[in-house]
Formats: structure tokens, C-alpha cells, sequence
């Protein structure tokens, strides 16, 4: 944000941005809802709705309608209060967390400098962290108070997955750090711009996934297990806790709890490509298209902002892909699996991983 | 004892692995045939063989049924309610042919136990109504089925 004295057209351009961000991100939640259940079907030689609408795209809406129109119902055995405040709990933050992924490189419009992210904050990366954790909390709240024994176990299982997951979530962007020197996410973002290595003619940008591979890699698995999807969904295992920690939830409550889920699903996948895959960065085609349409001035600028912002919406739309993907093709984890495989592989790579990158920017290889 | 599999090193690594279910699931989702029947648009196609809704056989519109009993009396679920009666050229007939389909088993006895070869079992299954109704003898000699 900057400063905080600003006039009125300022004021205007953040709640824009705000509002703009939000409902983007409301609408991506149907559209996430039915290319999971369209794709996991054809995965499973299936068609999935297909009667709502063209190709089934109003199946969501439909669903909504339903959840919306049914019977709040809050059962006589929990603890009310916490019980309602949980699904806002984890809505919120999934949210809050978008606000500082840059969409486009910022624009200058008349003296005054336009970023494409709702807050432009400096400790970018560390409010995310800081963010994203409190998610943890609406799962922790809806399943201590649901009174119930599966949710509290569905609950408790989430924290200490949350727990183990995000240390080595955290200790894998430090290799971005280290090479980009910045938490500014849009700082990051700009600088994996920059060119690498030369093969040729060949332009190789400096993207995170080519100058930290593993990092991706430990970062990508954490972020599957922090949004709670298949192959660590164990907070909602429905074979031995009937749904977790969202069992006794119904109507737009529990729609509440899976909006969230696909909002963490969106915040991962634009966290991802803002680290690792050049954030607003154009990729080939729309570099050639861009090229091509050989705009000057203002409108150059323009359609600089359009076409970045198209190519990280494909990015993020992969990344989605990819969690739809991987969801449908790996089974769940066993729990000593889980936390095996947290503690034990995932922690001493990412430390590996830091010590990896120190060395390789003392020999200035990256 | 325990025995635990001898993994290779690409195994351990797992993201070989996970590539390759990962090309699987791609693959069925691109290529394989999809199973799904569109059902009211598409029917699966069942064998004559198939025991659904029951009909009446009839040769020159006069049913093949001369009220013999035999179906009523082999019919397990006791669903057959036949009323005999007499034709002016003394052949004895149906005067009240009703099936029970709410208690029928559709196991066919009756198929089986007719030497008239008149009552069938068709290939229809579609039999939800929105009324408890008997099946009467003028919609049995009506409804054929496929056959």
C-alpha cells in the first residue's frame, strides 16, 4: 500500500482491485467445481453432468441454489457460536491471502503507479505464511466443536499435518529468497524475467522451477498437503472419519467449507506460478501475439497489462489442472506415511535445498 | 512374517512413479471409451431372454389364455388373479386377468408353466408409476414389448 494518505481516485483503484480480485475468485470456485467433476469423471471413463447448461456449466450454479435453499441446520450437541464462526474461519483467509499475488507488472498511468496486486506489502511471502496458517484454525474450530468424535480426529490430524507441512513449505522458499534477494512478491516475479543462461540464441529466463527444481518440488507436495487435497486429504479420510471435520455441517456452511478449499486450491496454485514459473512473466505464444500486434505508447502498456494478466491466469489455471489431476490418480496416504514422509524426507530436503542454493550462488552458477 | 517389497531406486524416488499414473489417468480421460449409457436418450439393450413387463399373447385378436389356472398356482408371490368364464363357442376364457406387479418377482414360473403359450414376459423394465395400479387384461394384451 505504501502510504497511507491518498486521494480519492487512489482509494478508488485499491477497492476496485479488491473488489475485482474477489469476485474473480468467487467465480473461479464453480468453474473449479465442474472441471473436477467433469474431469475426474472422463478420468474414470465416466461423462459427469452434462445436462445443466452447455456441457453441464450450470450444474455448480444449480448446486449452489440447492445449498443456499436448504435448512441452516445447526445440530443440538454442538457448541453454536464456534460452530457457525469455523466456515468464515477458514473462508476468510483463503481470501486475505490473494491480496499480494501480482497479476501484471505494474503501470504508469499520468505519475501515478498502478500495481496489479491488491497490497504491494514488502513482507509479501511472510504474510502469506502468516495468513494461510490461520486456516488451520476454521478446520481446528469446526472440529472441536461439532462435538464428535470423527471430526475432532479429522481436525487434529489437519493441524499436525498443517504443522509439519508448512516448515518445510517455508524452509523451501527460502532458495527463492536467497536467489531473488526479495519477499516482495512482485519483485520476484519481475526478476525471473531476467535472463539465465544464453543456448544460443535461445533466451532461458531465470523461473524458479529451472534455478530451484527441488524446491518446486518440496514447495508443490507442501502446498497438496496445506490445501488439504488427495494424496493428504486426511483431514477428511471418508473411509475412517466419515468426512472429517466438516461431518456435521450441511447446506451453504459446508459449501462454505469447500468454496474455501478451492479459494486455497487458487492461492497455492497463484503463490506457485508467482515463485516459480515467472509470476506475470509471457510465455511464447503470447509473446509472439504481443509482438505481433505492435502497439506503441499508452496502448502498448495497455495491452502489456492484458496480455500479462492472461498468461498468469493460464499458469494458475495449469497449476488447478494439475491439483485436479493429481487428486484423481494418487490414492490417500496412510497417516505414519504422512508424517514419515513429512518430517523424515520433506524437511531435509528443503534444508538440503538451502545449503544447495548457497553454494551455487557462491560459485555464481545462479 | 512380514516381506516387504524390494523397491528400486526409481520406486523410492516416487516421481517417476507418479508420472506414470499420472499418464494413465490422462490417457483414459482422452482415449478410452466412456461407459456412461445417456439413458433416456440412449437404452441398453437387454436379451430376449430378459423377464420384465408381462404380456398376454394373442393369435387373430383373441388372447391365447384359456384360464387353465396353471400360472396362478405356480406363481410364488401369488400375483395372478384370474377369473374364468365361458365364450358362446363353449371355449373357456379370461373374463378378469390382473397381475400385481407391486408383488411380483418377475421370475418368470408363469412364462414357464403356460401351455398356451400366452402369458410372456417382455424385455420392458420401465415400470415406475405414480399410482398403486394392477396390471388389467386389456393392458396386458396391449403392451408387447420388443417382441
Amino acid at each position: 500500500m505504501g502510504k497511507l494518505t491518498m486521494d480519492t481516485l487512489g482509494w478508488c483503484i485499491l477497492i476496485g482491485k479488491a473488489v475485482g480480485v474477489i469476485l474473480v475468485l468467487v467465480s473461479s470456485v464453480p468453474l473449479m467445481v465442474w472441471v473436477e467433476r467433469r474431469g475426474s469423471a472422463l478420468m474414470q471413463n465416466r461423462l459427469g453432468p452434462n445436462r445443466v447448461g452447455p456441457l453441464g456449466l450450470i450444474q455448480p450454479l444449480a448446486d449452489s441454489i440447492k445449498l443456499i435453499f436448504k435448512e441452516d441446520l445447526i445440530p443440538g450437541h454442538v457448541t453454536a457460536f464456534y460452530f457457525v464462526l469455523a466456515p468464515l474461519l477458514s473462508l476468510i483467509p483463503a481470501f486475505m491471502t490473494f491480496a499480494v499475488i501480482p497479476f501484471a507488472a505494474p503501470i504508469l498511468v499520468e505519475g501515478r503507479t498502478i500495481s496489479f496486486q491488491v497490497a504491494d506489502l514488502n513482507v509479501g511471502l511472510l504474510y502469506i505464511f502468516a495468513i494461510a496458517s490461520l486456516g488451520v484454525y476454521g478446520i481446528i474450530m469446526a472440529g472441536w466443536s461439532s462435538n464428535n468424535k470423527y471430526s475432532l480426529l479429522g481436525s487434529l490430524r489437519s493441524s499436525s499435518q498443517m504443522i509439519s507441512y508448512e516448515l518445510s513449505m517455508g524452509l523451501s522458499v527460502i532458495g527463492i529468497i536467497m536467489v531473488f534477494s526479495s519477499v516482495r512478491l512482485g519483485d520476484i516475479a519481475a526478476s525471473q524475467g531476467e535472463a539465465w543462461i544464453y543456448l544460443g540464441s535461445l533466451m532461458i529466463p531465470k523461473w524458479g522451477v529451472l534455478i530451484q527444481p527441488l524446491g518446486f518440488l518440496i514447495f508443490l507436495t507442501a502446498a497438496f498437503a496445506e490445501t488439504n487435497r488427495l494424496p493428504f486429504d486426511l483431514p477428511e479420510g471418508e473411509s475412517e472419519l466419515v468426512a472429517g471435520y466438516h461431518l456435521e455441517y450441511g447446506s451453504m456452511k459446508f459449501a462454505i467449507f469447500m468454496m474455501a478449499e478451492y479459494l486455497n486450491m487458487t492461492t497455492a496454485s497463484g503463490l506457485m506460478v508467482s515463485l516459480y514459473f515467472g509470476g506475470w512473466q509471457m510465455f511464447w505464444p503470447l509473446t509472439w501475439i504481443f509482438d505481433a500486434l505492435g502497439f506503441t505508447g499508452m496502448p502498448h502498456e495497455w495491452a502489456r497489462v492484458v496480455f500479462q494478466t492472461a498468461s498468469f491466469t493460464i499458469k494458475v489455471a495449469a497449476f488447478l489442472w494439475f491439483f485436479v489431476w493429481v487428486r484423481w490418480t494418487l490414492p490417500r496416504f496412510r497417516y505414519d506415511q504422512l508424517m514419515n514422509f513429512g518430517w523424515k524426507v520433506m524437511l531435509p530436503l528443503s534444508l538440503a535445498n538451502i545449503f544447495l542454493t548457497g553454494a551455487l550462488i557462491y560459485w555464481k552458477v545462479i | 512374517m512380514l516381506l516387504k517389497p524390494q523397491k528400486s531406486l526409481t520406486q523410492k524416488i516416487y516421481i517417476v512413479d507418479i508420472a506414470k499414473g499420472l499418464w494413465i489417468t490422462i490417457k483414459n480421460m482422452i482415449f478410452a471409451k466412456k461407459v456412461t449409457i445417456q439413458y433416456p436418450e440412449e437404452r441398453r439393450n437387454y436379451s430376449d431372454r430378459f423377464r420384465g413387463v408381462h404380456y398376454i399373447k394373442a393369435t387373430n385378436g383373441v388372447e391365447n389364455c384359456t384360464a387353465c389356472m396353471l400360472c396362478p398356482t405356480v406363481c410364488p408371490a401369488e400375483c395372478i388373479h384370474i377369473v374364468a368364464g365361458e365364450r358362446p363357442d363353449k371355449e373357456k376364457y379370461p373374463v378378469q386377468f390382473e397381475i400385481d406387479v407391486l408383488r411380483c418377482c418377475f421370475c418368470g414360473m408363469c412364462e414357464e408353466a403356460c401351455p398356451k403359450d400366452a402369458i410372456k414376459l417382455s424385455t420392458v423394465y420401465e415400470m415406475s408409476q405414480s399410482r398403486r395400479e394392477v396390471y388389467e387384461k386389456g393392458f396386458l394384451l396391449e403392451q408387447r414389448g420388443n417382441k
